[in-house]
């Protein structure tokens, strides 16, 4: 009998139509992706998501969702109505982050252990291209326009500019220790890269390929070396920057025209990747160490929210419904 | 359609022609020593060079981007080739070099040295060569007595275990640990309630069936002794504690060179991007890290920071470079390590282990420190006796 209704609730499931945005969200620990809906933030559902989740991202039109399964070696692609497992896509050892191109294809995925980003089409599955870069890539931005992918690798310290035509890297910047994360504003007009140990996130003009600014943080009675800048968002218009700080349990409110950093937003424990809703009304951040996602209200910029999820949350990505 | 990409953003990454060259050495000497009580811990041939190896590596990894190449040479010798073998590092232009020598052979090498070379010793824990001992030609990754045992320390008062049954043994550099564990009791306020000497009469290894023998004088050993919290080993030496744990009179957690063990590293150490400093190392060397392979490494990574940030060839600046505010190493302990200006000695994250796991890193969260949390342990600028310190 439980049975039977379980089979029917996951076919009545499949059925619907999602009608509200939802939030996938990589579980590093337990091995699976958590989905929440995007207006009552209920956990909808669950399900496995190879070993070791972390880089989530979706397809432009919203169908199918790629997972960096960093221990299986393998992008695992997923129907995002469904939740059905596709055929994976190669993606060379230990992938932990990726941005896929602006049209949808292909996909740029930094390999932690092999110094490597790997270049692979999400249509044909091919390997399109190997490129060596600094020692630990972590971090990957693109250009709105696609042209230029960035990597940052974290012991090198490095911000290498990618030529997405010929694969040649055409710039090095050296940012502050530990780089992970690299966002392009909407325009393309400036980079962020956030360093971890260095505690800073290096402003880049991507036209001169120089730093022209280094945002820091202050946060009284918390340690300096607790603000650790990891996941980077910033709004549509350029006017704001969230940072998250990690183990600070803090998300930072940065204003996208002074730099200054205008409020701390308290969240879960070990903070670490950020996205926003379809309409930005809303900021989802995965936190770590408490195995919960926070949702700030970005009007207001109050945590109105958090919604307990798998095992060590890692990345995060919203679905828009259709 | 893979390999020429490759073989073309290779090209386009360096300038070859340019190219700046940093040379480093790794000085090992080795003493022909008695065996490990457990075979788990005998040294493998390329103890310390495995470290300097990665390090150089993900060096040159860099220096593609930046024209500099990284050079490394290794020594192992034994101790009375070491000052001859020194000279023959310094003259071959040389003037960084890794040590992996007890004390008085990293003091002998430093002097011979002298402003030739800046040493950096990996081994040697010593507290003497960060006070009184101290050279300014020297600095150390290896990290001192006293912030194993603060590291330790801090964990246990922060557990409210401060009733403490100290153990030492019976050589110089038991000695010189117990006495560590001494000051981290009076620095943190732990009580040694009982301390008792385990001398080494010879024998009793594993050769000698060290589990019949030292293990079977354990339980008589520990008898009576006053009510403690917890056993602190001092045994540099390797005779007797690892012997402690489940023989101990009263059934008490052991600490320190046993048990709950202070450690720069572990194979198991997972957090703060470790995973991958693990897998490049055991994919280079085909064994587990140890904590000199890391000591190494932050040495020379250490070296190829000062190259990437001054972009100098000019081995004062970069000596200025790596003693100076600026250094802000990242070695997988979530926080910038640097060196200190009082006694060279890098302030750096202590790990406390239990054999499969990493249990907790010191510093704790409860111990606060006006300048760096990291101060908290080890010898601080107040307390140093080197000179270094002293003229500041």
């Amino acid at each position: 009998m439980t049975r039977v209704f379980a089979l029917f609730a996951t076919t009545a499931l499949c059925a619907t139509p999602a009608l509200a945005d939802r939030i996938f969200v990589s579980n590093e620990r337990s091995n699976d992706i958590t989905v929440v809906d995007g207006t009552t933030w209920e956990v909808i559902h669950s399900f496995p998501g190879g070993q070791r989740p972390r880089g989530i991202t979706a397809s432009p039109d919203g169908r199918f969702l790629y997972v960096c399964a960093s221990d299986d070696d393998l992008v695992r692609v997923f129907d995002t109505q469904t939740y059905e497992e596709l055929p994976s896509l190669p993606s060379g050892p230990d992938p932990e982050l990726f941005v896929l191109h602006p049209s949808g294809n292909p996909l740029y995925i930094a390999n932690e252990d092999d110094n490597l980003v790997t270049v692979v089409d999400v249509e044909t599955r091919q390997v399109l291209a190997e490129i060596p870069v600094g020692v630990e890539p972590e971090g990957m931005g693109i250009t709105p326009d696609g042209s230029i992918v960035i990597n940052t690798s974290e012991t090198t310290n490095m911000a290498h500019f990618i030529d997405t035509e010929t694969y040649e890297i055409l710039a090095n910047v050296l940012v502050d220790q530990r780089p992970r994360y690299a966002q392009f504003t909407s325009d393309g007009s400036v980079l962020f890269v956030t360093s971890e140990i260095g505690g800073t996130v290096s402003v880049i003009d991507p036209e001169a390929r120089e730093i022209v600014h280094k945002i820091t943080f202050e946060v009284p009675g918390v340690l300096p070396e607790a603000l650790q800048p990891v996941g980077l968002k910033v709004t549509e218009d350029g006017s704001t920057v969230y940072v998250a700080l990690g183990p600070a349990n803090r998300v930072a409110v940065v204003n996208g025209e002074t730099y200054e950093v205008e409020d701390y937003l308290l969240v879960g424990q070990r903070v670490w990747q950020l996205a926003f809703t379809p309409d930005e009304s809303h900021l989802i951040t995965t936190n770590g160490n408490s195995n919960d996602i926070s949702i700030i209200d970005v009007a207001s910029n109050r945590v109105i929210k958090s919604v307990q999820v798998g095992e060590q949350p890692w990345g995060v990505v919203v679905v828009p419904s259709e | 359609m893979l390999r020429p990409v490759i073989a073309c953003a290779l090209l386009a990454l360096g300038q070859p022609a340019l190219a700046a060259e940093y040379r480093a050495a790794v000085l090992r000497i080795d003493k022909p020593g008695r065996a490990p009580s457990s075979r788990l811990d005998l040294p493998p041939d390329d103890l310390g060079f495995a470290g300097a190896q990665l390090a150089v590596s993900d060096n040159n990894t860099t220096g593609q981007f930046t024209g500099q190449t990284f050079v490394v040479e290794e020594y192992a010798v034994a101790p009375d080739a070491a000052l001859e073998t020194l000279e023959e590092i310094i003259a071959g232009g040389t003037r960084y070099v890794v040590t992996l020598g007890d004390a008085d052979m990293t003091v002998s090498l430093a002097d011979a040295a002298g402003d030739r070379a800046l040493l950096v010793n990996a081994r040697a824990k010593d507290d003497a060569l960060r006070n009184q001992d101290c050279r300014a030609n020297l600095l150390h990754t290896a990290p001192s007595h006293a912030m194993l045992a603060d590291g330790l320390a801090q964990f246990l008062i922060a557990k409210r275990w401060s009733d403490w049954f100290l153990i030492a043994g019976s050589h110089p550099e038991d000695q010189a640990m117990a006495e560590a564990y001494r000051n981290a009791a009076r620095k943190f306020g732990a009580l040694i309630v009982e301390e008792r000497t385990y001398e080494d009469t010879g024998g009793a290894r594993r050769t000698d069936s060290g589990h019949v023998q030292v293990q079977a004088q354990m339980p008589v050993f520990t008898q009576r002794a006053a009510n403690h919290h917890v056993v602190v080993a001092a045994d540099e030496a390797d005779i007797f504690a690892v012997w402690l744990p489940y023989h101990t009179w009263d059934p008490r957690p052991v600490a320190g060179a046993a048990g709950l063990r202070p450690a720069t590293w572990h194979p198991a150490h997972e957090a703060w991007g470790a995973t991958q400093f693990q897998t490049r190392f055991e994919r280079l060397a085909n064994r587990p890290a140890r904590d000199m392979d890391y000591q190494v490494w932050l040495a020379l990574r250490a070296l190829g920071e000062a190259a990437t940030r001054t972009n100098s060839e000019d081995f004062a600046e970069l000596e200025d470079f790596i003693r100076g505010d600026g250094l802000e190493l990242a070695g997988f302990k979530g926080q910038a390590l640097s060196f200190r200006d009082w006694d060279g000695q890098l302030r750096q994250p202590v790990l406390l282990t239990t054999g499969p796991v990493v249990t907790s890193v010191s510093p704790q969260g409860e111990f606060l420190h006006q300048v760096s949390q990291l101060d908290t342990l080890g010898t601080d600028r107040p307390e140093s006796q080197c000179m270094k310190g002293a003229q500041q």
